[in-house]
């Protein structure tokens, strides 16, 4: 019993050492990008251009077919449930709000996760252990700001433009079986999104992304920075950095819905 | 040498530390002169590495004081440690070049962080460097693509890219076979004459150590067991360094009950 209840304790510290060190990580930095120049070690733009092509250009192909399958699936699913109010053509406001509002946003920010942010806590990991982040430090270069400024950067600029591009592919993927389903042309299921949507729609969904954008990275960055124990280490980092941030992006966005519509 | 008593290049002073709650360096003391070759000896879990770690100013102390070229790193500030960094070059264990760029890249990476030089003169730079450990003709290939021993030269050189003052290095002999880890010693050696760098070599080969050091400190489970030249060492009475020197296993006394306990995993 008592074990348990140490486990217990043990993990709770545990979480919030990690919770700290995620913030140190944040503030950190922060502090790089706003004052890195006048350190004599300015973020590197070249480093973090790379980042974004790595990060969001790369990532255009499974993007867009993810969110095309999205606007298709959530057409099915309209059509058919609004047909037992024989309402179907409202099907288009549907999906005009739940993509944009939310399937895009959390489309993008779970491929990201799985795609980039392992591959952060992966690579990290096994630069702990080879001990080239050592060999940064002693070099004199701030490892915060050699490697995690540009992943975390590049994540905030292409993770919310993906999500744009995420919200026109997807209510496409919707117009293309709604056009075929429901017998209605595509301009006329283009005027009725652009007039069922609001600005704040689509912005609702951009600012979720770039919450999500920063946890990608940050939890990327804590779990490759605390590899130890070789290989193994880095399997391990790397499978816990995934579960951490889609389950972080899926309570943030709970929490984001939440507020935003009270 | 011949002006004033030179202060120590790197000095430390009650050193302790702990991992966890574990204490692995019980007070050690260390001073270490202008332009000499001072090769920490010990065996495996002697603390010889965490000396280092804290020397590189990578783990931070629970108490004592450490200097390098006269600054304490234990209270200095972030800009101050990295002005200090630039006059510091490490060797480590496995080389630890970056997997991800080239040998040349690799090298000049120091300079193109910290200088403003323009990419013609980093680029005779590294040429000169790789030269001197013999790696000339090297510069656009991976990491990966290296026997050890050129991983090892390949680091060496950008350790020392940047003309340092200091100069450490990570059981450089480590995973080489004889011949390399004595060229190795070899190129230490020219490194020191033409650089005039003050050298520390944490290792725990003999011959290695014979061949280079100047003076050697032993450390034993986190403690110095001595300092001084290697005939005072090959000398000494010492029952631990006589061990350490002639390979002799250790005896470890077993206290009957202790052990029981152990086993049964009874605390006592």
């Amino acid at each position: 019993m008592l074990r348990y209840i140490e486990k217990i304790g043990r993990a709770t510290v545990g979480s919030i050492e990690e919770l700290g060190y995620a913030s140190s990580l944040l503030a950190e930095s922060f502090y790089w990008i706003v004052f890195g120049a006048r350190r004599g070690q300015a973020v590197s733009v070249s480093a973090t251009f790379y980042q974004m092509l790595q990060v969001g250009i790369a990532a255009i192909p499974i993007c867009a077919a993810l969110s095309f399958a999205v606007g298709i699936m959530l057409a099915i699913q309209g059509i058919n449930t609004l047909k037992a109010f024989g309402a179907e053509s409202q099907v288009v406001v549907g999906i005009a709000l739940s993509v944009t509002r939310e399937f895009a946003p959390l489309i993008i920010g779970i491929l990201i996760a799985g795609r980039s942010g392992s591959a952060i806590a992966a690579r990290v990991g096994t630069m702990q252990v080879s001990q080239e982040i050592d060999a940064l430090r002693v070099i004199g270069i701030s490892p915060v700001r050699y490697l995690v400024v540009p992943a975390l950067l590049a994540m905030i600029v292409m993770v919310p433009t993906l999500t744009f591009f995420a919200d026109i592919v997807g209510m496409f993927g919707g117009a293309f079986f709604s056009v075929l389903e429901l017998d209605i042309s595509m301009q006329a299921y283009i005027d009725r999104t652009i007039k069922a949507l609001v600005v704040d729609d689509v912005m609702q969904g951009l600012w979720k992304s770039v919450v999500f954008a920063v946890i990608i990275a940050i939890v990327g960055f804590v779990n490759g920075f605390s590899v130890s124990g070789g290989a193994e280490g880095v399997g391990k980092a790397t499978t816990r950095s995934v579960v951490q941030a889609i389950s972080l992006i899926i309570v943030a966005d709970m929490v984001f819905t939440f507020y935003l519509n009270h | 040498m011949n002006k004033k008593i030179a202060e120590p290049v790197v000095e430390v002073q009650s050193l302790v530390a702990h991992y966890g709650s574990c204490e692995v360096l019980h007070g050690v003391d260390l001073s270490i002169q202008d332009g000499e070759i001072m090769v920490i000896m010990g065996g495996s879990g002697s603390g010889k590495s965490t000396v280092l770690r804290h020397m590189l100013g990578l783990n931070t102390p629970t108490s004592g004081v450490i200097k390098l070229l006269g600054q304490d790193i234990t209270h200095i500030s972030a800009s101050k440690m990295d002005a200090l960094r630039r006059n510091i070059g490490v060797s480590f264990q496995g080389g630890a070049l970056f997997n991800s760029m080239t040998v040349g890249e690799n090298i000049a990476l120091p300079l193109r962080e910290h200088t403003q030089l323009d990419e013609k003169t980093i680029r005779i730079m590294c040429r000169m460097k790789l030269e001197l450990v013999n790696l000339a003709g090297f510069e656009n290939l991976m990491p990966a693509q290296l026997s050890g021993g050129m991983v090892k030269r390949a680091a060496l050189a950008r350790a020392i890219i940047m003309d340092p003052k200091l100069l450490f290095f990570d059981e450089p002999s480590a995973g080489l076979d004889p011949v390399v880890s004595a060229e190795l010693d070899e190129l230490i050696l020219r490194i020191r004459q033409a650089m005039k760098t003050t050298i520390v070599v944490v290792t725990h080969e003999l011959d290695s150590t014979f061949r280079i050091a100047d003076r050697i400190t032993v450390l034993d489970q986190g403690n110095i067991l001595m300092v001084g030249a290697i005939d005072e060492v090959r000398n000494s009475k010492n029952k631990r360094i006589k061990d350490l020197l002639e390979r002799r296993a250790r005896e470890i006394k077993i206290d009957a009950e202790e052990y029981l306990n152990r086993l049964t995993g009874e605390t006592g």
